[in-house]
């Protein structure tokens, strides 16, 4: 009863409240679904970032979290949870409110052999930090022949959340994925959340990690394989969501589930879609991305993003750069996000978001349905 | 009602949970032990006033003409370390001059030069140990000399020819040497300073008993990312000492138009934290400071600030004409008066150290080093055209193999406008 009344304050407050049974191992919260799969547990995208970072502070003693309410705050969307009790204020430090002065700070550790994660309460305000994350950590190798790499993880929520407003919800996915010397990843599921974090982390590159809000309470299931606290993804390889024939979907983040959800309606439409997730979008798996083309014919990349100069425009033109163009039997086609700074309004932000319907409309007309 | 009553009680839970650091200070409970301020009812208490504060007093030990004022503030270095600073002090000099002439001939392509500064760079690095981290901002290269890069690698790395550790990527005199713990220059203002403390965070973590410098000028301290720097040093107690070279000018914007207040030195109690002013043009007074300080950084763990306060007696750069804003007859009293190397001269020869013989004997032989280094600089082979492509990928991915095979092809198609026989 008092637990009850406790959680609908804390609501009421809009603090957020967790009462549920956790790993012993890893402490991450776990739910065993009653008929699932032996070993396999469902596990929602925050808990799988907070494992990855978890084992990895683990792992290697040069790994530590810095920003803002990191720490005994648990960190302002909860996925430092717990880190900073089990290891201090050594491994997880809060700093005060600069971007810039964070990344650099971050970038200057990392100079010195260590291994910062370096958290942005959104990437929105890592704006204040990008001469930072490009003009000091992605250039930094190569302008000093290779003597000082930057060993650095830049992560935090990307793109849309819920009635955030403009400032709150831009996609940076192309202007991260721009630049040579970073590498930008995109995670999906809770799987990719985890084994992409902890590569992001072992890697000795500056690394861009997008997440997004909404998928933080997303719940997926985790194979044994997954679970391991050395699991780890290749970058530079997308993941066939799920497989088809007849229309190639390439897309990232969020947009992979709804691409997934237009992919069974148009399944009952006798469509057969490939979605393919990119996960990682510099490097960005070309390969797997022209032999999907070579086998369906049909196109569409999809991203929440604004179109011009997106993420699809540079999937258009690697096809067109290809040998998959000439198996092409129409153009692809681009579902973007609008052209607009993100509106308020509850019902136009998600208006200004591709929606399962948009997909399903625009593999109509392409497919001529 | 109900959400006003649950904001209370997140509230009161936020007091419960938290560690009751600041509620005193602030003043929310009247039984909380008192480790704040005191209360007044007299607002001139409260009031941190313009009107009686004097400007703070710059620190030296030599006269302008190099006369020790006050010898216990003598800081007793060995005659040779003096005169080693004077010797690498000539060498700044003459190689500015130099390389100044080199991009005016269209020999390299941009210069800056450290003329009125040197008493800056060499009084701090001697009084620091050799692997100090250094983050300077690009009139520092004294720094670089006193650790034993070599004029001829400054030519070098000007010239940007095959010696140049940075492949010829960065412009002249962006110089950096992992070996002599100097950090590659960074071109934007001030991107240095919050990597400085971030550099010693990753000292104390490793228990060294190392410290951080960073250098920037006075225009560069307007950056918020000097303000970032400073206020994350304090809180995150990293030992790094701020150097900031008040030089009066941030290319033509003078000191009275960069900021209000009365220069940097005083921000440090903003911050939080000790603040010096000296008198960058005089190398020992600038020594005992930068002595002083470090002493106080590795002890405490805690950074430091040094204002020096100099002038800028050349342009910006090549690409500036300081005689467009600057007065001149002002220039020429700064250089009569106060030039570092003329007054360091006088204090060695008032001690015996130095004589005229000396002095024709190290122009000479200076001169000549650097003479012959810009001649072999010149004369050497630009780094490989491979290099464009180098330090991005381990493996190139098949787009940038392409590039470099159609750059391959132009240069072979159009030899007469891409000779490659001047690079490696």
């Amino acid at each position: 009863m008092a637990l009850c009344a406790l959680r609908r304050l804390a609501r009421a407050s809009g603090t957020s409240v967790r009462f549920q049974r956790r790993c012993l191992v890893t402490g991450t919260a776990v739910r065993q679904v009653a008929g699932q799969e032996e070993g396999v547990v469902i596990m929602e995208v925050r808990d799988a970032l907070n494992t990855a970072m978890d084992e990895e502070l683990a792992n290697d003693d040069r790994v530590f979290l810095i920003g803002e309410e990191v720490a005994e705050y648990d960190g302002a969307y909860k996925i430092t949870r717990g880190l900073w009790k089990k290891w201090g204020d050594k491994r997880v430090v809060d700093t005060p409110i600069t971007e810039m002065g964070i990344a650099g700070v971050a970038v200057g550790a990392a100079m010195s052999g260590l291994r910062p994660i370096c958290e942005f309460m959104t990437f929105n305000f890592a704006m204040q930090a990008i001469d930072q994350i490009i003009n000091s950590a992605a250039k930094t190798y190569y302008m000093s022949a290779g003597e000082v790499p930057v060993p650095i993880v830049f992560r935090g929520p990307n793109g849309a959340s819920a009635g955030v407003a403009a400032q709150h919800s831009q996609d940076y996915s192309s202007w991260y994925s721009h630049c040579p010397g970073l590498k930008v990843l995109a995670p999906y599921s809770s799987e990719d959340a985890k084994g992409l974090l902890k590569a992001a982390v072992r890697d000795p590159n500056p690394v861009v990690f997008l997440e997004n809000e909404i998928m933080y309470g997303a719940k997926f299931p985790m194979s044994p394989e997954a679970m391991s606290p050395d699991f780890v993804l290749p970058i530079g390889q997308a993941k066939i969501e799920r497989a088809g024939d007849h229309l190639t979907i390439v897309t990232f983040s969020r947009m992979v589930g709804v691409a997934l959800e237009a992919a069974t309606e148009l399944e009952g439409r006798g469509v057969s879609c490939e979605v393919i997730n990119l996960r990682s979008l510099r490097p960005l798996d070309r390969h797997t991305i022209l032999e999907s083309v070579k086998k369906t014919h049909y196109v569409m990349s999809v991203e929440a993003g604004w179109p011009q100069c997106g993420v699809g425009s540079e999937v258009a033109a690697c096809i067109m750069e290809s040998e998959a163009f000439d198996y092409l039997d129409g153009p692809l086609l681009r579902v973007t996000g609008a052209d607009v700074p993100m509106p308020y309004a509850h019902n136009l932000e998600q208006l200004a978001i591709p929606q399962a319907s948009n997909i399903v409309d625009s593999a109509a007309r392409l497919l001529r349905l | 009602m109900a959400a006003g009553a649950a904001r209370l009680v997140g509230r009161l839970g936020l007091l419960v949970g938290r560690r009751a650091r600041n509620y005193g200070r602030m003043g929310y409970s009247d039984s909380a032990p008192s480790r704040g301020p005191e209360y007044t009812t007299d607002l001139a208490e409260a009031t941190v006033s313009l009107t009686s504060k004097q400007p703070l007093p710059v620190y030296r030990v030599l006269s302008a003409g190099g006369e020790m004022l006050d010898p216990s503030q003598d800081p007793g270095l060995p005659g040779e370390t003096v005169v080693r600073m004077y010797e690498k002090m000539v060498g700044l000099c003459q190689v500015d001059q130099q390389l100044y002439k080199a991009q005016r001939m269209g020999l390299i392509s941009f210069y800056m030069t450290s003329y009125g500064e040197e008493a800056t760079h060499f009084g701090s690095a001697a009084a620091l140990h050799e692997k100090d981290m250094v983050y300077a901002q690009y009139r520092e290269p004294g720094v670089l000399l006193w650790r034993g890069f070599s004029l001829d690698q400054m030519v070098d790395q000007c010239f940007n020819n095959r010696h140049d550790l940075a492949h010829g990527r960065q412009m002249p005199v962006h110089y950096g040497s992992p070996e002599h713990y100097f950090q590659f220059i960074s071109s934007p203002l001030a991107t240095q300073m919050p990597q400085a403390p971030g550099y010693a965070h990753g000292l104390k973590q490793a228990g060294s008993d190392n410290c951080v410098i960073v250098y920037f000028g006075d225009g560069a301290a307007q950056e918020g990312d000097a303000h970032a720097a400073m206020n994350f040093a304090a809180t995150l107690k990293c030992p790094v000492i701020f150097f900031c070279r008040n030089n009066g000018y941030a290319i033509s914007t003078p000191v009275e138009e960069n900021y209000k207040g009365d220069g940097l030195a005083q921000r440090a109690l903003g911050y939080g934290m000790e603040g010096y002013r000296v008198d960058g043009n005089d190398v020992l007074a600038v020594y005992n400071v930068t002595k002083k300080a470090r002493e106080l950084v590795v002890d405490e763990g805690a950074p430091v600030l040094i204002e020096a306060m100099t002038y800028r007696l050349g342009s910006h750069s090549t690409s500036d004409d300081q005689t467009g804003y600057q007065d001149m007859s002002e220039v020429k009293d700064w250089r009569e008066r106060y030039f570092p190397r003329d007054r360091l001269r006088g204090y060695l020869q008032s001690q015996g150290l130095w004589d005229q013989e000396k002095e024709d004997e190290l122009v000479s032989v200076t001169n000549e080093t650097i003479r012959s280094a810009i001649k072999r600089a010149r004369a050497e082979k630009k780094p490989s055209l491979e290099h464009m492509f180098t330090d991005v990928y381990d493996v190139p991915p098949l787009r940038l193999r392409r590039q470099k095979e159609e750059v391959q092809a132009m240069v072979a198609k159009y030899p007469e406008h891409f000779p490659t026989a001047s690079h490696e």
